[in-house]
């Protein structure tokens, strides 16, 4: 297996959606090539540091503007 | 084995299904449930496509709006929260025109973008190298990344790896080929990476 071929299967391996014997050429791969196993980890880590640390947090306020606005809205009609 | 077992969750309705049912019989709190439920997802969206807080907020309020006026519209074969997305995209990408005055701005263009999508910083990571900034550093270093990324890529990369959507949920919600997610989605992880990489490579291994 090429890095190529390592890269194109990158997502499935990170979704844990491969099959059984793409996951051992994969993982043979990786034993070999400390550079996808770099692109794997980090790939990995990036994803993980997304999901823990979510960003843009709802603004003080906003709920309460959105509440007031559904209760004005449905009091025209509903 | 007596009898088929049913796949777990399949006959189950999904629990917003009974309370938009609520909000049709007329039961407002059953709406604020939901708009408590999704609020921040919808606002994560309105922002990485507007990149503007105040358009996220008028975006957020808009679409939770709609979506309770044109509840009527919502047919039970799509999941509340993926109509709810496009909703929340569609106006979004208004915001995002009228602001940009007639330049076009669309999640479904695929934008071919100059880092492409081959790993070049092949450095290791130091370990854990979010403990090396302070919360907020590290909330600015996240958005500073994720902002130069075209619309379409942020988008899927929030509905799949940070919502957790699946992949069939984030085409639909976005109006999108289950093929096109799939390479936003490997795009968007590559660079994210790439990017994060200068923050994060393992600096004393650099050195050496």
């Amino acid at each position: 297996m090429t890095c190529t071929e390592f890269l194109a299967l990158l997502d499935d391996l990170i979704d844990d959606s491969v099959a059984a014997e793409a996951r051992a050429e994969l993982e043979l791969h990786l034993r070999r090539c400390g550079h996808c196993e770099v692109i794997l980890n980090t790939t990995r880590k990036t994803i993980e540091i997304y999901r823990s640390h979510q960003i843009y947090d709802l603004p003080a306020g906003l709920r309460e503007r959105l509440h007031a606005a559904i209760m004005a809205r449905c009091k025209k009609g509903c | 084995m007596s009898a088929i077992q049913p796949i777990a969750g399949e006959l189950e309705p999904h629990p917003d299904v009974a309370l938009v049912d609520r909000v049709r019989g007329g039961d407002v709190s059953a709406y604020d449930a939901l708009v408590r439920k999704y609020e921040r997802q919808i606002f994560r969206i309105a922002q990485h496509i507007t990149q503007n807080r105040e358009d996220a907020e008028d975006v957020m309020q808009d679409a939770f709006l709609k979506a309770y006026e044109k509840l009527d519209q919502f047919q039970g074969n799509s999941k509340f929260y993926t109509w709810l997305v496009r909703i929340a995209v569609n106006e979004s990408l208004m915001r995002l025109r009228k602001r940009r005055t007639g330049k076009m701005v669309s999640i479904d263009e695929d934008v071919e973008t100059e880092e492409g999508s081959v790993p070049r910083d092949l450095a290791d990571w130091a370990p854990d190298p979010e403990q090396n900034y302070t919360q907020a550093e590290l909330g600015r270093v996240l958005e500073k990344t994720i902002k130069g990324l075209p619309p379409g890529f942020k988008v899927v990369f929030e509905l799949r790896d940070v919502q957790g959507l699946s992949t069939e949920d984030t085409a639909e919600a976005l109006g999108l080929s289950i093929p096109a997610v799939k390479s936003r989605l490997l795009r968007a992880r590559l660079q994210l990476r790439e990017r994060l990489s200068r923050y994060f490579r393992n600096k004393r291994g650099a050195k050496k």
